[in-house]
C-alpha cells in the first residue's frame, strides 16, 4: 500500500525534480570534484612556511582543465608526516600534490605512496647528481630512492655558521679560513660568549648529530636500501668524533643554559646580547634579523646588523671539509591521485624557476636550482657571498640517512644521545649502534 | 516452596528456572531479531578492528616497508614482554591510575555530598562542579601546560617555596604531578556524578534511624552511607580506573612522553602512528586490551559486588 504522501509526491513531478536537484546540489556541495563548472580540483598539501606564495602559484598554475586548491599541513615536521601518511595509507585519491621534508621521500616512496616523476624531469634531476644538471647536487639527491626519482626539489635549505664578527675578532679567530667546532667553542668560552645549537629531543638534534658524523667522514647508517638489514655505522670513529664535539660543548662555559631544550628559535636571542654567539642555523636567519633591526631581541641598529657574520658550517675534524645539513621541501605526486598526469604537470609549474625566486625573495626560502640562484644573487636582496655560501652548502651538504625506517633511526638516536650532557664519546656511539640495530631488527621497543 | 528455594541457594545450587510462557518465548525471539542488526553493526565496528589487531600482531610489518612483511608468530609479544621499556611504561600507567583514581575518589565524594545536600542555588553549584568534565581533554591539557609553564604560567607564583623559574616539565616527578593535576581536574566531576547517583540511593529512613539511635555524622557515613553505596563506588572506581589506564591526551600535550612520563597507550601510539610499526603496535594494543580486562576483573573481585544482585535480578 502506498501512503497518501507518497502518492502526492509521485503525482507531482515538479516536486520530485526539485527534491532531486536539492539532493544533487547538496552532494555536489560536499564533493570537491563537483565544484567550479565541472572542473577538476587538485589538492596540494603544503607546510606552513611560505603559504601565501604557495597560494599564489596554486592560482597561477591552475589551467582550463584543473584548479589547484591549497590545504595547510600542521606546523611540526612529525605531524606533517603523520597526516600525509595516514591519508596515503588509506589510498586517498584526493592527495594529488604534497610538500615533503626530504627525509620523508625515501619512506613514502618505499611504501608505494609516491608516483614516479615523468622521465624528462627525472633525467634532469639524475644528471644533476652527476653535476651536469641545473639542480644543486644536495637537493637532487634528496628526491631519489632506489635509483628512481619520486619528487621534485622546490626549495633547498641548509645550515651555515652565523656569528658576531666582533666576538670572532676578539677571540682572534680567522673566519676567512674553515673553522672547527672546537675552535668556536674555545673562542666563545674565552670571550664569555656562547655557541647556539639545536639539542632539544627532536628531529633538529638528529640534524646536528648527522652533520657532525658526516663531517668526520662517517655516517649513521649505510646500505639503507636493505631496510631493516642496513649497516649501522654510528659506532665508528666518526660517531666518536661527533660525540666528542657534543660533550665538549655541553661541558664548556659556551653551552647555553637551555642547551638540552634548545631549538632553531631559542638560539636566536643570544646573538645581540653582548658579546654575542656562534650559532648554527638555517638560511632564514639573515632575513629574520634584518626584519628585527631596532626591535626587541634584534640588532640595535643597522650598524649592529653589520656585525652579523656568516661562514661555512664548522668542521668536526680539523682539515676535513664539513658536511652541512640539508633541508627544504620536495614536491611529490600521490600514487593514488586520479589525475597523476595533471598533478605532475602542476608539480613542474609550482617548482618553476620563477616560483623558487619568489620563495627566496619573499619568504627567505632558498632555491634548489642554479638558474634560480643566479636570479636571487643578482636581485641585491642578499649579500652575494651569502648566496654563494648557501649554494655551496646545499651542493656539498651531508643528507640525513635515506631509509624506509628513517623515523625509527631518528627516534633511536634521540633516545640514546639526549641530553647532550649525558653524551660520552667512549660509550654513547657504540651503545646507540647496538640499540639501533636491535630496534631495526624488531628486538627492542622504542 | 520458598523454603526449598532458600535451602537450594544456601547449598550453592542454582534455583530452578521459573516456567516461561509461550508468549514470553515469542517476545524473546522477537526481541532477539530486533537487536540482531545492532549486534552485527557492533561486531563490525568493534570486533573487526580487534581481530584485525590480533592478526597484525603476529607479523613483523612496517607501513613504509610493505615488501618486508613477515609472519613472526608470538615474537612481537615476547619482545614487548621482555623489554624494560614496556614494563617501565606499564608501571608508570599503573601509577597514574592509582594516584588519580584515589584522589578523585576522595574529592569526587566531597563534591557529590555538596551536590546532594546543597539547598541554595543547586543548579549553579552542580553546573560549576561539572564544567571541567565538559572540556575536551586536549584543551584541558594545553590549559594546564600553560598554567605550569615557568615562562607564562601562574602555578609557580602561586605556590609557596617554588621558584619562578622552576620547570615542571624538566624532570619525571614534577611532570608526573602536572599531568595528574590536569587529569584529576578534568575527570573528578565524572566521579562525583556517579557517586551522586549512589548517594541518592541511600535510604533517608536508614539515616534517620541511625540518627535516632545516636550515631554521629562520622558513624552514619562509615556505617550507613558508604556500605549502601558500594555498587556505585565500584562502578565509579571501575569506570575511572579503566579510563585512567588508557591515559594519553594529557601526556601527548604536556610532555610528549619526555622525562619518562609515557604511558602504555603512548608507547602503542608511538609504535603504530609515529613509527608505522603496525605489527609491534598491534601486539602492544592487544596487551593493553588484555590488561584492561584484567583490571576490570580485579576491581570487580575487590569490591565483591554481584552486579546481577545489584540490578535485583
Amino acid at each position: 500500500m502506498i501512503s497518501p504522501s507518497r502518492t502526492r509526491l509521485r503525482g507531482r513531478p515538479g516536486v520530485r525534480r526539485t527534491a532531486s536537484a536539492a539532493v544533487l546540489g547538496l552532494a555536489c556541495g560536499l564533493l570537491a570534484s563537483c565544484g567550479g563548472e565541472g572542473k577538476t580540483s587538485l589538492t596540494w598539501y603544503v607546510n606552513p612556511d611560505g603559504v601565501e606564495i604557495f597560494q599564489e602559484y596554486a592560482d597561477s598554475c591552475s589551467t582550463d582543465d584543473y584548479d589547484i586548491s591549497v590545504q595547510q599541513l600542521p606546523s611540526s615536521a612529525t605531524d606533517q608526516r603523520v597526516q600525509l601518511a595516514r591519508r596515503l595509507a588509506a589510498e586517498d585519491s584526493s592527495t594529488d600534490l604534497m610538500n615533503l621534508d626530504p627525509v620523508f621521500v625515501a619512506e613514502f616512496a618505499n611504501a608505494g605512496w609516491l608516483a614516479e616523476v615523468p622521465q624528462e624531469k627525472a633525467e634532469q634531476i639524475l644528471s644533476s647528481i652527476e653535476g651536469d644538471g641545473d639542480y644543486l647536487t644536495g637537493a637532487a639527491e634528496t628526491v631519489v630512492w632506489d635509483d628512481t626519482v619520486y619528487a621534485i626539489p622546490q626549495w633547498a635549505n641548509t645550515q651555515v655558521l652565523w656569528y658576531r664578527k666582533s666576538l670572532a675578532e676578539a677571540a682572534g679567530l680567522d673566519m676567512d679560513q674553515p673553522v672547527t667546532w672546537q675552535q668556536i667553542i674555545d673562542a666563545a668560552s674565552s670571550e664569555g660568549g656562547s655557541v647556539g645549537v639545536q639539542a632539544n629531543r627532536y628531529e633538529g638534534y638528529v640534524v646536528w648529530i648527522n652533520a657532525l658524523v658526516e663531517g668526520a667522514g662517517g655516517s649513521i647508517v649505510e646500505n639503507t636500501e636493505a631496510g631493516r638489514d642496513a649497516d649501522v655505522t654510528i659506532g665508528s670513529e666518526a660517531g666518536q668524533k661527533a660525540a666528542e664535539v657534543i660533550q665538549s660543548l655541553a661541558e664548556s662555559p659556551a653551552a647555553q643554559p637551555d642547551l638540552s631544550v634548545s631549538n632553531e628559535g631559542t638560539v636566536l636571542g643570544p646573538m645581540w646580547s653582548d658579546p654575542g654567539e656562534f650559532m648554527v642555523n638555517w638560511t632564514f636567519v639573515y632575513k629574520n634579523y634584518e626584519g628585527q633591526v631596532g626591535a626587541a631581541g634584534g640588532p640595535e641598529d643597522d650598524q649592529a646588523f653589520e656585525d652579523l657574520g656568516w661562514a661555512r658550517y664548522p668542521a668536526t675534524v680539523e682539515g676535513e671539509e664539513s658536511r652541512p645539513p640539508i633541508g627544504g621541501i620536495d614536491i611529490g605526486v600521490g600514487a593514488y591521485s586520479e589525475h597523476p598526469d595533471w598533478a605532475a604537470e602542476a608539480a613542474e609549474c609550482i617548482t618553476s624557476t620563477e616560483a623558487q625566486v619568489d620563495l627566496a625573495l619573499k619568504a627567505g626560502l632558498m632555491p634548489s636550482t642554479n638558474a634560480a640562484y643566479e636570479e636571487v644573487a643578482s636581485s641585491g636582496d642578499y649579500p652575494e657571498d651569502l648566496v654563494e655560501l648557501f649554494r655551496d652548502s646545499v651542493d656539498t651538504g651531508g643528507p640525513r640517512p635515506k631509509s624506509a625506517f628513517y623515523a625509527t633511526i631518528s627516534n633511536a638516536l634521540q633516545t640514546q644521545w639526549h641530553a647532550p650532557g649525558s653524551v660520552d664519546p667512549s660509550s654513547t656511539p657504540k651503545e646507540s649502534a647496538t640499540f639501533l640495530e636491535a630496534v631495526l631488527e624488531g628486538k627492542e621497543l622504542l | 516452596m520458598s523454603t526449598t528455594v532458600q535451602t537450594a541457594t544456601a547449598q550453592g545450587k542454582k534455583a530452578p528456572r521459573p516456567e516461561v510462557s509461550d508468549r514470553s518465548r515469542a517476545e524473546n525471539r522477537l526481541g532477539q531479531k530486533l537487536v540482531l542488526p545492532a549486534i552485527i553493526l557492533m561486531l563490525i565496528v568493534t570486533a573487526f578492528p580487534m581481530l584485525r589487531a590480533v592478526w597484525l600482531s603476529v607479523f613483523d610489518y612496517t607501513l613504509t616497508a610493505p615488501d618486508d612483511r613477515n609472519f613472526v608468530g608470538l615474537s612481537n609479544y615476547l619482545t614487548a614482554l621482555s623489554d624494560d621499556l614496556f614494563w617501565k611504561t606499564t608501571g608508570m600507567t599503573v601509577l597514574y591510575m592509582l594516584v588519580t583514581v584515589a584522589i578523585e575518589l576522595v574529592i569526587g565524594f566531597i563534591f557529590a555530598m555538596v551536590m546532594h545536600r546543597v539547598i541554595f542555588a543547586r543548579g549553579v553549584v552542580r553546573t560549576s562542579i561539572l564544567i571541567p568534565y565538559g572540556i575536551i581533554t586536549v584543551v584541558s591539557g594545553f590549559a594546564w601546560q600553560f598554567a605550569f609553564s615557568y615562562q607564562n604560567g601562574f602555578v609557580n607564583s602561586w605556590l609557596p617555596g617554588i621558584e619562578d623559574s622552576f620547570n615542571w616539565f624538566g624532570d619525571t616527578l614534577p611532570a608526573f604531578i602536572a599531568i595528574c593535576v590536569s587529569e584529576i581536574w578534568k575527570t573528578t566531576p565524572f566521579m562525583s556524578l556517579l557517586l551522586l547517583a549512589g548517594l541518592a540511593q541511600v535510604s533517608e529512613d536508614m539515616l534517620e534511624a541511625a540518627k535516632v539511635d545516636g550515631a554521629t555524622w562520622w558513624q552514619r557515613l562509615w556505617k550507613v552511607v558508604i556500605p549502601n553505596m558500594r555498587s556505585a563506588i565500584m562502578v565509579a572506581v571501575l569506570f575511572r580506573a579503566l579510563d585512567a589506564y588508557r591515559i594519553f591526551d594529557n601526556i601527548f600535550v604536556m610532555t610528549n612522553g619526555a622525562e619518562d612520563t609515557a604511558s602504555i597507550s603512548f608507547l602503542t601510539y608511538r609504535q603504530t602512528i609515529e613509527q608505522f610499526q603496525l605489527g609491534m603496535g598491534s601486539a602492544l594494543s592487544v596487551l593493553l586490551f588484555l590488561s584492561v580486562l584484567l583490571i576490570a576483573f580485579l576491581i570487580i573481585k575487590l569490591f565483591r559486588v554481584d552486579l546481577a544482585a545489584a540490578r535485583q535480578e
